[in-house]
């Protein structure tokens, strides 16, 4: 995405056929280029976000991060205690097991779910008629999924008497209910985040028709097999796509909480299985009144999904492909 | 941002007498798969992916005395009880008024976006003006921050201005233009205008008022529906900023709702809970039938989240 195309002056057409060079911008032209009443109408047309931004985004988080260093109960002033949150955090059972069940909520499910995605994507793919109707079935769930309508129902659904395992009991299988039993929480909550794969389906199908059909014709020429076509073609090609899909979808990954907050009644019951990070950091903040220890939280939250899309980029130089470059 | 270009200029590392002989432009892995086969998984998966939605439909027609003893996908004795009980409401406020709340919002949240989305995705790509590279990247940089980093304080800032337990603090990010994704799809828009049109309208003495809603509004429709419907079903779907905000049962939305109903009534009266789970999702499965290709082109396109 280039912004330089958009924020073109708008003289810049003119300029450019008149007798003006096109860039005189760029070579710093103490030519004053910009109309004053450009920034003011930019300016008028931009105050609500701006408000925004400053009043509700930017703001709020410089205030979390002098929170994050105070004790602070909503009633009396905050007072500042230094590393206390943190070292509190270090030595805190709760946010450690947080900590651990995002995380793998994050790191397995995720690909899990873009995998789900990708594989739907390429079926769909194959045939050109009629999948439109998938495409839009298949999505539905992504616009819903977090609800908690649908928390309610995957409850109902992996309940003792539910139909999942009334299904899986004429296979032999006995699970005695999902929603009672700590280790199984995991596996339903990461079937709920893959039966939302339809989002990340959808941004897959518009990538793979991208994908030159010339390409597979040459690996078949050279004899290529389905997979290595697999590997060695849509894989590349589809990169920047994966790229941004793992990107959103991890972000988002780390932030469930109505679903988390609804099975596990707003408790992370049982046995903690439920209580992600977001809904332990609510718990804190809005049960226990510990704003600042639920500020440190916060910005730890940030920090993590801050190296995580650090760590994405850095090794994207590796693995991400973009359409002409050269190798 | 998301969709690759086909790019004709692809090497394609194959000799040319080879390339004559691939014959017609298809995918060869296509042959393989007979079609049949293709349309049973495909026809199997939309089973499965559609089984939750299709079973909370018959779960609310069962009769209490049924979960439990009738296993099946169907109800031997189908009604409306479950749906006739749960319109009388709970906690003493009737279900209708949790519509209404919800309403509001939704409509709030709608009317608030569209406005102040599309003012700020004008001024980011038609108008020139100082720090709008750097803030265009703030605004970007918003899109992956994760809204809990934020909560503790919005909820200071709206306690302090008193507005805990009114609507306000919901609607206030809308109308403020918080939500980066609607700003950057209209943005992506109207990027793709005719720049001519402005230009004609400016010398005929327009200013950026009179381009902006007689020109780009009128021209940015599709990227304003999409926008709206979003906007609607993330409002009517929201869970933690009603939690944080709204204390009293008669302004709670849906979702607040449904946990009352969750917590109170799941093991007593299982029907009725699927029975509102059901009623809750009614209006967002209507918008997405009707407006299913806006919505899925807007993902598509934009990487728009679901």
């Amino acid at each position: 995405m280039t912004t330089d195309s958009a924020h073109a002056p708008t003289t810049h057409r003119t300029a450019a056929s008149g007798t003006r060079p096109a860039d005189l911008r760029r070579t710093g032209t103490p030519r004053r280029r910009r109309p004053r009443r450009d920034s003011v109408a930019g300016y008028v047309f931009l105050s609500p976000w701006l408000l925004g931004f400053v009043g509700l985004t930017l703001g709020p988080m410089l205030a979390s991060l002098y929170l994050a260093f105070t004790d602070y109960n909503l009633f009396t002033a905050p007072e500042w205690t230094g590393l206390d949150n943190l070292t509190r955090m270090a030595n805190d059972d709760r946010f450690w097991g947080s900590v651990k069940i995002t995380l793998i909520y994050v790191l397995v499910g995720t690909p899990i779910k873009l995998a789900a995605a990708l594989a739907v994507a390429m079926l769909l793919n194959y045939k050109a008629r009629g999948t439109a109707f998938f495409r839009s079935a298949f999505y539905a769930p992504s616009l819903i999924g977090a609800s908690v309508s649908i928390a309610i129902v995957w409850r109902a659904m992996f309940s003792t008497d539910g139909p999942v395992d009334g299904t899986l009991s004429l296979f032999g299988i006995t699970m005695g209910g999902w929603i009672g039993n700590p280790s199984l929480i995991m596996p339903m909550m990461i079937l709920l985040a893959v039966w939302q794969f339809g989002a990340p389906m959808v941004i897959f199908l518009a990538g793979l028709k991208g994908v030159p059909a010339e390409l597979y014709e040459a690996a078949s020429v050279d004899g290529a097999k389905a997979w290595r076509k697999f590997i060695s073609v849509t894989i590349p090609m589809l990169s920047p796509v994966i790229f941004f899909n793992l990107l959103l979808e991890m972000i988002n990954a780390f932030q469930i909480f109505a679903s988390a907050y609804i099975i596990g009644s707003g408790t992370g019951g049982p046995g903690g299985a439920t209580n992600f990070y977001t809904v332990y950091l609510y718990t804190r903040a809005f049960t226990n009144n510990q704003m600042g220890y639920a500020s440190a939280m916060a910005w730890v939250l940030l920090l993590a999904v801050g190296v995580l899309a650090f760590i994405l980029f850095r090794t994207s130089k590796n693995w991400v492909h973009y359409a002409g470059d050269s190798k | 941002m998301t969709t690759i270009e086909s790019n004709p200029a692809v090497p394609v590392p194959v000799d040319p007498e080879n390339r004559r002989q691939s014959g017609p432009r298809r995918r060869p892995m296509r042959r393989h798969i007979p079609t049949a086969l293709w349309i049973v998984g495909i026809l199997a998966l939309t089973a499965v992916v559609l089984y939750p939605l299709l079973w909370m439909v018959s779960a609310s027609l069962k009769p209490n005395s049924e979960f439990g003893s009738n296993q099946g996908f169907f109800p031997e004795n189908p009604t409306f009880d479950n749906f006739v009980k749960v319109m009388q409401g709970i906690a003493g406020i009737p279900t209708w008024k949790f519509f209404l709340n919800s309403l509001i919002l939704g409509v709030g949240a709608v009317i608030g976006t569209v406005i102040s989305s599309s003012m700020a995705a004008y001024a980011f790509s038609r108008i020139n003006f100082r720090g709008s590279k750097i803030l265009f990247a703030a605004m970007i940089g918003t899109l992956l921050l994760p809204f809990h980093v934020l909560i503790i304080p919005q909820y200071i800032i709206f306690r302090n201005l008193g507005l805990i337990d009114t609507f306000w603090p919901l609607l206030a990010g809308k109308f403020l233009a918080t939500e980066a994704f609607f700003v950057f799809l209209m943005v992506q828009f109207i990027r793709n205008l005719p720049r001519e049109l402005d230009e004609a309208a400016r010398i005929d003495g327009c200013g950026h008022g009179r381009i902006f809603l007689s020109i780009t509004l009128p021209l940015i429709k599709p990227a304003l529906i999409t926008s709206s419907i979003f906007a609607f079903i993330w409002s009517w779907n929201d869970f933690l900023g009603p939690l944080l905000y709204l204390n009293s049962p008669d302004k709670y939305p849906l979702p607040l709702a449904l946990r009352i109903f969750n917590d109170q009534t799941s093991t007593s009266d299982y029907g009725a809970t699927i029975a509102i789970s059901v009623l809750a999702l009614l209006p967002v499965m209507l918008f997405f039938i009707i407006f299913q290709r806006f919505l899925v082109d807007g993902v598509a396109t934009q990487g728009l989240k679901g």
